[in-house]
């Protein structure tokens, strides 16, 4: 079949008017499927504002409240904790501060990846939307969401005098790193998750497990001469990527190869299960 | 001109919770009437429509009959590219506005206005050309300043207006809808018809899964039987339903209510 043009309808066609589940190969249609996510940037950042609205809706403090608690944690936490490490609180909670910060965003996109396609099944099992779409949501909606968070570590900066200086630039370059990584843990999470329901709850073990052998609480150097355990810890490098820069000094290079390494090897593997089961969703819903 | 061609499409569903065994017993005894196999590895397969072909062009107005489990709802969501077919070729041309579900993503803490343009956005209609529209919505509705309170608030007689209007403010070019939107408020009856109809009018495709002859007369030119996820029957409403109605009454009463 070829594509036939129709004049005077072009105009009323909206993007991806013309839906064809055979001219392409199955790589190039998850492709699709990506790209056409990506381009509805209007649709994924109103949906994942609107979560945001909808969760805080009858609050006074709104998504401060997300604020107001991440400064509790790390107000206590930094207290008791720095006590039992023997360390300064001026080094030690403004550590803290971007540690928590940046592993609660971690942790969100582990356990949202998993119900990123099973909580939307009305809207799936309803209208053709990009699959990215909705991982695209819950990964802004996040954001969002560590925007708050982070406020309380520029507080900390503030009362310590820290300043990061240019270092702090990196932690930009960290942040997309991460959100990178976050991408195909979330679509890779979500195809696994819809299609085997018993995972989720795996899942939220594993996120417990690597909260205590990632350095968010302690600092890697605690670990001494068995530093290396962390080497094979991708959320060490890509919470490294973030939390060193914002403290003023420049990640070490095997931190960002690991996350690069770790995105490119993600990406290749959930892009080819992508580009298989990518029609399957709907169906395993 | 908007256009539907389905190239030897077959769904297949794996059933893939609950004890083979009972769930096999289950689906048997009910009325049920998509085929049952085992695939290669042993699971449960419905085939829910095999090997249909069909072309839609501009003007055609489907009616969809059938049995429960005909295939109908299944049918209706590989038109709006929900399932993407298991064998087959489905090629769509033309936007198409899926009406399944008037509730869908309704959100109770919302504001009426909220609500419209999310649902609105979920079509791909966005900004401006959502604003430029919302006159002509609310005061469709009727809902006044009520707009601006969350549906939490309104009476279900409201939220339903609100779904309506919200449902039918995008002009669609392929319009799909599961059995026709059972509007019971009576005074809002007569003015949702004219919408939806209106709304139905300007479409280029529209197909309706009913059970209702009324509402396939008076909005189809055709009809299409299904039975057990393949056509029996496609062609001009009366024929087709009267056809149905025959074979329905030679064997026991076509099941009235409910859906798959």
């Amino acid at each position: 079949m070829t594509t036939e043009s129709f004049p005077g309808s072009a105009a009323r066609q909206r993007s991806g008017a013309v839906y064809d589940s055979g001219d392409r190969s199955e790589a190039a249609r998850a492709w699709d499927d990506l790209r056409e996510g990506a381009l509805r940037w209007r649709l994924w950042s109103r949906l994942g504002w609107h979560d945001i609205r909808k969760r805080y809706r009858r609050s006074v403090l709104g998504p401060f409240w997300l604020t107001l608690s991440m400064a509790v944690m790390v107000g206590s936490l930094g207290l008791i904790y720095g006590t039992l490490f023997r360390l300064d609180l001026e080094g030690y909670l403004p550590f803290l501060a971007v540690g928590l910060a940046t592993w609660t965003l971690i942790a969100s996109f582990l356990n949202e990846g998993c119900i990123s396609f099973i909580e939307l099944e009305p809207l799936i099992k309803n209208v053709r939307i990009p699959m990215s779409v909705h991982i695209l949501r819950a990964l802004w909606r996040n954001l969002i969401i560590y925007g708050h968070n982070i406020v309380i570590f520029a507080v900390v900066a503030l009362v310590f005098g820290i300043w990061p200086g240019a270092a702090g630039l990196l932690a930009v370059a960290g942040l997309a790193l991460l959100l990178v990584n976050a991408g195909w843990i979330m679509l890779l999470l979500g195809m696994i998750c819809t299609r085997f329901r018993d995972v989720p709850p795996i899942i939220g073990s594993v996120i417990q497990l690597l909260f205590f052998v990632t350095p968010v609480m302690w600092k890697p150097e605690l670990l001494g001469d068995r530093r290396y355990l962390m080497v094979l810890n991708p959320f060490y490098h890509l919470l490294e990527v973030i939390r060193a820069p914002l403290l003023g000094h420049v990640p070490g290079w095997e931190s960002w190869v690991a996350g690069l390494l770790f995105a490119a090897a993600g990406w290749v593997f959930t892009f080819a299960c992508f580009a298989r089961f990518r029609k399957r969703i709907a169906y395993w819903l | 001109m908007a256009s539907i061609r389905l190239n030897d499409v077959s769904v297949d569903f794996v059933l893939y919770q609950g004890s083979a065994r009972s769930l096999k017993k289950t689906l048997l005894r009910t009325s049920t009437s998509g085929a049952l196999k085992h695939d290669a590895h042993h699971r449960i397969t419905v085939k829910a429509l095999s090997n249909l072909n069909l072309t839609l062009e501009h003007g055609d107005r489907i009616g969809l009959v059938g049995g429960n489990g005909a295939g109908k709802t299944t049918l209706l969501r590989v038109l709006a590219g929900v399932y993407e077919p298991t064998a087959g070729r489905i090629r769509v041309e033309g936007s198409v506005t899926p009406l399944f579900d008037l509730g869908l993503g309704l959100d109770m803490d919302a504001s009426g206005y909220d609500n419209i343009r999310m649902r609105a956005a979920y079509f791909g209609i966005d900004g401006d050309e959502i604003e430029s529209k919302m006159d002509d919505i609310a005061a469709f509705t009727e809902l006044g300043d009520y707009l601006d309170l969350p549906v939490r608030t309104y009476s279900a007689g409201m939220t339903l207006r609100l779904a309506f209007a919200a449902a039918t403010a995008v002009d669609p070019e392929i319009l799909l809808m599961d059995e026709w939107i059972a509007v019971s408020d009576t005074q809002f009856l007569e003015k949702a018809q004219r919408r939806a109809e209106g709304f139905v009018n300007r479409s280029s495709i529209m197909v309706v899964a009913s059970h209702v002859d009324e509402v396939l007369k008076r909005l189809c030119n055709k009809a299409l039987w299904l039975e057990r996820g393949t056509v029996v029957r496609i062609g001009p409403v009366d024929e087709v339903l009267a056809a149905y109605h025959k074979h329905n009454a030679g064997s026991e009463p076509a099941p009235r209510d409910g859906d798959e």
